[in-house]
């Protein structure tokens, strides 16, 4: 098994597995998103106190755990990089980022949407969304300092510190509604107890979620494969996969 | 169907669409997010047909 790891560990070995790997994770997330979307939006019920607007929810949620979860392995994989010096570590982590920022952004914004007619106001500074906007500037400033370092080796390590120093931020995100008295609810699914709310709305959230983790997994494979094709590109196996 | 099983259905999807009064805030929601992932998708196969098409040019210039 960890020999198998260590074969694909290499830029060379990932790039043509990544392509095999797509199709899969890209079927699997417009199949969950469409039995998410059909289960949330026809099959649960109505919120009694709500009413429509919750159905927000199955985008929220899941894209909520996402920028916190992509954030999570993107860190892990930067701070393999840093720690073990293996180049496909920080491409993946350079791969990871684009995405977990596009979640992080669309749980803000359907966050907003949702906020506007269930609270009566579209943003508060309240510790659940400032913490979630910090991972935001995380995810861009990540980016942005990748960008302005020419060398991609030293960027790999520049950015690998700010990752792993932002990863103090998630569990901020995650308990901000029990530390502090938040606007923002607390957990309504968690691992240790049955979920308050109706069984299909748990199934549509499930669905929805499972169709964002595969579409991360997806789109980051195939950037992947182009930060690969970038850095690679004189390389004598990248001449061969591309004559 | 008739006439009126084509207006029960066509009273079905308008009010679908309404939301409940909240069409607005739904909408705006799966719109921003259809739109996001159109952006980011399309932005990925261009990075990959620009380094596949840059790489190429490199193992022709070396070859």
């Amino acid at each position: 098994m960890a020999s198998v790891l260590y074969t694909y560990a290499s830029p060379q070995a990932f790039y043509p597995l990544a392509g095999r790997m797509i199709p899969w994770f890209a079927g699997a997330a417009a199949i969950f998103a469409a039995a998410g979307l059909y289960v949330g939006f026809l099959v649960a019920p109505t919120d009694a106190v709500q009413g429509e607007s919750y159905r927000i929810l199955y985008l929220h949620v899941p894209a909520a755990w996402m920028s916190m979860f992509l954030y999570l392995v993107m860190a892990g994989w930067a701070g393999l990089g840093f720690v073990l010096n293996t180049r496909l570590s920080g491409m993946m982590a350079a791969a990871i980022a684009p995405t977990g920022a596009m979640f992080t952004f669309l749980a803000l914004w359907s966050g907003a949407l949702w906020g506007r007619p269930t609270w009566g106001t579209y943003w508060v500074w309240d510790a659940r969304l400032t913490s979630e906007l910090i991972l935001l500037f995380l995810y861009l400033g990540f980016l942005a300092l990748r960008e302005a370092i020419e060398d991609p080796r030293r960027a790999d390590r520049a950015s690998a510190i700010l990752a792993l120093v932002g990863v103090v931020n998630i569990p901020i995100i995650y308990f901000s509604v029990q530390w502090w008295n938040t606007l923002h609810q607390g957990a309504s699914v968690s691992l240790t107890r049955a979920p308050t709310m109706a069984g299909s709305m748990f199934a549509g959230l499930l669905l929805m979620t499972l169709a964002a983790w595969m579409y991360s997994i997806a789109v980051s494979l195939a950037r992947v494969r182009a930060i690969i094709l970038e850095r690679e590109r004189d390389t004598e196996w990248a001449r061969q996969v591309l004559a | 169907m008739g006439e009126a099983g084509a207006r029960v259905s066509w009273d079905a999807l308008c009010a679908f669409l309404a939301m409940g009064g909240y069409a607005p805030f739904v909408w705006g929601s799966y719109g921003v997010a259809a739109l996001c992932i159109a952006v980011e998708i399309s932005f990925v196969l261009r990075r990959l047909r620009k380094s596949r098409a840059a790489g190429a040019n490199t193992a022709l210039a070396s070859a």
